[in-house]
């Protein structure tokens, strides 16, 4: 090369250095107050949370679009950060309501609120909407019974804007589950317009056009790509949103994302991996919420189809031997609670979860494997869900290593997430599991009752306890408050101690880093992000 | 060739085509059957009992006989209905559209980028064999297969957008600025430039830079290696050194009688890798956030959602015929002996 040519070459690179201002204008506007930038490693794929098959990120678009009776108010937590308060429950679409004596009769009182096309929401709407959930089947209906409704006939629109539900039975559950992403108010006549005799509750339509009265519409969907809310400028439930509009974009990989977010391109990533959450925490121009997810536990299940895992003592020792500092460290990255190490066998308050009494201890688990019925051990496979490989693989292998060394030979047995769900909580025929169920109500009873009784889904150890049963069925309904549920829950936690049909490892976090200047993040316990309130300053 | 002889030849391709194609749509639909899952469980939702899964069975019609479904779905495939996704909500159809035209385009820009490269490369080689192109030529080819996709794409994406801010954010076709350009082809690029909307399509293709040349550094390989191979071939057949001999200039020596004779195998080589790379830049899709067409298989696959998986197949099928199709004509252009034959 000789000098001509050498100088050639840097005027073309002086020309492409030129260029640069020009690119860098776009993501600068982008920046502004009015529009905010989040991305999201799933994709939404129905903006219509009854319709069967809707995913769980699409979620976000019930909470956001469309407004329910009732809301819970706010809460700060001791890191600073915002969650949902389970204490305080406050109307959304309903202006007041009341409590019969017996509890079985809830009178609703509506506000004055429109629908974006105009419509005023009536009673009527109310009900025909809780009327979709308990009728169309699959999870809105299984959802909707937590709370005690599960037909038509309990629901009344006794006139615009007064709404009623009776109950079989009074429920501490029924307000609270009206505030979940299922429970929510549609455009009835709207979506009458669109309904067929083959399909009488129009979802179809629903799929992709919301009808609601929620702070956000939906501008745009291209799914696998992008959705755009935009703010509703009439939205009567609530303070009116910070920004104008909202573009949620799918970047499915977690490094792009960083990198995005690191960049200063976007303003919020929504799921960051408890690894990324932690490098990010130390990066100094973005911020990193991780918020415990309540009632949430990852656990380690034995079932009790397997025959080793019928004997307690087999159980216990398993318990003994879980290495959950290493866990908590490798699995979680410190983003996390303990949930071993408790001092005391019998528990002294109901909060739940609560750390169980158990810690790493290789010889007590040792001796209790010599006094069980396998002293020589056995061989056992540890499945595990691939969707969840993000902590569940190295959890797995630390456990495969520990349980080594008391005789339990574990093999990997790592299952595709179609067929998980089937096989471990449908066949429930997995040996040796990990499982990470939460409840989206937030009392120990709830947790129990999925998680403790015989059949019902999220027991994939096939545990049953007589007592637990009649616990589980004298405290779900029974209120908080009243004097025999703390002494009830007490012992229900104090027999799953005892009987570990499921080894707790650690209560998980929700993880979301924006830029430091935005505000207003609120965790909710339904894990979708509550963009009505987010702003930056 | 005349041009009766090959409309011949390409309607009897096409006939050949159609016992290949009813072959794919009884497999497809019987593989994606045998896969293991439940999609009815799966879709049921997080907190279903057995009797809401039952519910979903029926609404997704897997409670009917194999032999009633599969008379279902030919049925509307006659009609031009491939079904409706259940992961994603859409029609497959729709999906299929919009998806596929991205895959192209990503591909194509890529194949582009591979062959301005591998074609010059490899000529080079193989006329200075042993000599430094010739090593260069095999670092690249090398480097090209050994280095992952997703690892060459993210370390792209760390120097040209992280680093020096050149490249906008990888986030797709578009970043959130533009819209999409009004669909006539589907590919971003030329919509917008039908549209006459040179920003718009300014920016499709800064979107398309670094994803087409993380691909393209991929393919490059098995182009260079094919055309140095062939061409090394050629080069020591008795009419070149005849043609040497005969004084003939070394460019139309090397251009109008080697290349034009090594120029088939490259030209398979490329058809073969097109198809390939269509359906397998999965980790480039992911990277990039492009929503191509192998993230969406890979995805229905997983679910164990029949519809598009079915769909996606069979479209891949057609595809491959068309492009077999292509190349066999090209054929037929590159070289007249090969239409003797019939």
């Amino acid at each position: 090369m000789n000098r001509r040519e050498f100088l050639k070459g840097t005027s073309v690179l002086t020309a492409g250095a030129a260029c640069l201002p020009f690119l860098k204008v776009m993501p600068a506007q982008a920046g502004g107050n009015e529009t905010l930038v989040v991305v999201m490693g799933s994709t939404i794929n129905s903006l219509d949370i009854h319709r069967s098959g809707t995913n769980r990120p699409s979620y976000q678009v019930a909470v956001n679009c469309y407004d329910r009776l009732l809301t819970f108010g706010t809460k700060t937590l001791e890191d600073g950060s915002l969650s949902y308060d389970y204490d305080n429950l406050q109307g959304e679409l309903a202006e007041s309501w009341e409590v019969s004596e017996d509890g079985r009769t809830l009178t609703f009182t509506l506000r004055e609120a429109t629908f974006w096309d105009g419509r005023p929401v009536t009673a009527q709407d109310v009900k025909w909407s809780f009327d979709r959930a308990v009728t169309l089947g699959g999870f809105p209906t299984t959802q909707m019974a937590a709370g005690s409704t599960t037909s038509p006939e309990q629901f009344e629109a006794v006139d615009e804007r007064t709404f009623r539900i009776t109950l079989p039975h009074a429920s501490k559950l029924t307000l609270p589950n009206l505030t979940t992403p299922i429970a929510i108010v549609i455009n009835s006549e709207l979506a009458l317009e669109h309904a067929t005799d083959d399909d009488p509750w129009a979802t179809e339509y629903l799929h992709r056009n919301p009808a609601g009265s929620g702070a956000f519409q939906v501008e745009r969907w291209e799914p696998g790509q992008q959705l755009v809310y935009r703010r509703n400028p009439d939205w009567a439930s609530g303070e009116l949103p910070g920004a104008e509009r909202i573009i949620l974009r799918e970047v499915p990989s977690a490094s792009t994302r960083r990198a995005l977010l690191e960049r200063g391109n976007i303003q919020l990533s929504q799921d960051v991996p408890p690894r990324d959450a932690m490098e990010l925490d130390a990066h100094p121009d973005v911020a990193v919420v991780s918020t415990p997810i309540e009632n949430c536990l990852h656990v380690l299940c034995p079932n009790l189809r397997f025959e080793p895992f019928q004997d307690v003592r087999v159980r216990q020792a398993i318990a003994w031997a879980v290495p959950y500092e290493a866990i908590m460290q490798n699995a979680a990255y410190g983003r996390g609670v303990p949930m071993w190490g408790g001092d005391n066998s019998t528990p002294d308050d109901i909060q739940w979860p609560q750390p169980f009494p158990y810690r790493t201890n290789l010889d007590r688990a040792r001796a209790l494997m010599a006094e069980s019925d396998y002293p020589d051990g056995f061989e056992v496979p540890l499945s595990f869900d691939l969707g969840q490989a993000d902590w569940a693989e190295s959890t797995a292998l630390l456990i495969q290593e520990a349980l080594g060394q008391i005789g339990i030979t574990v093999t990997l047995d790592r299952i595709p997430g179609a067929n998980w769900r089937t096989r471990a909580l449908v066949d429930k025929q997995l040996p040796l599991h990990l499982e990470n169920f939460g409840g989206w109500l937030n009392t120990p009873c709830y947790y129990f009752f999925w998680a403790y009784i015989e059949g019902n889904l999220f027991n994939s150890s096939n545990y049953h306890s007589d007592e637990i049963a009649r616990l589980v069925d004298e405290t779900l309904f029974m209120e908080m408050d009243d004097p025999d549920y703390a002494p009830k829950i007490r012992r229900m936690i104090e027999i799953a101690f005892e009987d570990v049909p499921r080894i707790p490892l650690y209560q998980p976090t929700l993880n979301v880093a924006m830029q430091p200047n935005i505000d207003g993040y609120t965790f909710w316990y339904h894990r979708q992000l509550d963009q009505r309130v987010l702003h930056s300053r | 060739m005349t041009h009766l002889a090959r409309s011949r030849l390409v309607g009897w391709r096409l006939l050949q085509a159609i016992p290949v194609i009813v072959g794919i749509i009884i497999v497809s639909f019987l593989l994606t059957r045998a896969l293991p899952g439940d999609p009815a469980a799966y879709f049921a939702g997080p907190a279903a009992d057995a009797a809401s899964i039952e519910q979903i069975r029926v609404s997704m019609g897997l409670d009917r006989p194999l032999p009633v479904q599969f008379v279902a779905y030919v049925q509307d495939l006659v009609r031009g209905d491939l079904g409706i996704s259940i992961s994603t909500g859409q029609p497959v159809m729709h999906e299929l559209t919009t998806r596929l035209p991205a895959s192209l385009e990503l591909t194509g820009v890529a194949l582009l980028f591979s062959i301005a490269i591998a074609m010059p490369l490899g000529i080079l080689a193989a006329t200075r064999p042993n000599s430094w192109v010739d090593h260069l030529c095999r670092a690249v080819v090398t480097a090209g297969v050994s280095l992952p996709t997703f690892f060459t794409g993210l370390a792209l994406i760390y120097v040209f957008y992280y680093l020096l801010g050149w490249s906008p954010s990888p986030m797709g076709r578009l970043d959130f600025l533009h819209l999409s350009p009004p669909k006539v082809t589907g590919f971003y690029v030329i919509d917008a430039l039908l549209a006459r909307d040179l920003e718009t399509a300014r920016a499709a293709l800064a979107q398309l830079l670094l994803p087409a040349i993380t691909l393209g550094l991929f393919t490059l390989a098995p182009i260079a290696r094919m055309t140095r191979a062939a061409m090394l071939q050629i080069l020591e057949g008795e009419f070149i050194r005849t043609a040497r001999a005969a004084g003939l200039p070394r460019r139309q020596v090397l251009f109008t009688y080697a290349l034009r004779n090594a120029i088939l195998p490259v030209i398979t080589t490329l058809g073969m890798v097109f198809s390939f790379a269509l359906g397998a830049n999965v980790l480039v899709e992911k990277v990039f956030s492009w929503p191509g067409i192998g993230s969406y298989a890979v995805e229905a696959l997983v679910v164990s959602d029949y519809a598009a998986v079915q769909g996606f197949v069979l479209t891949m099928a057609l595809l491959f015929v068309t492009l077999n199709l292509i190349i066999d004509v090209i054929y037929t252009l590159v070289d007249p002996r090969l239409g003797l034959e019939e």
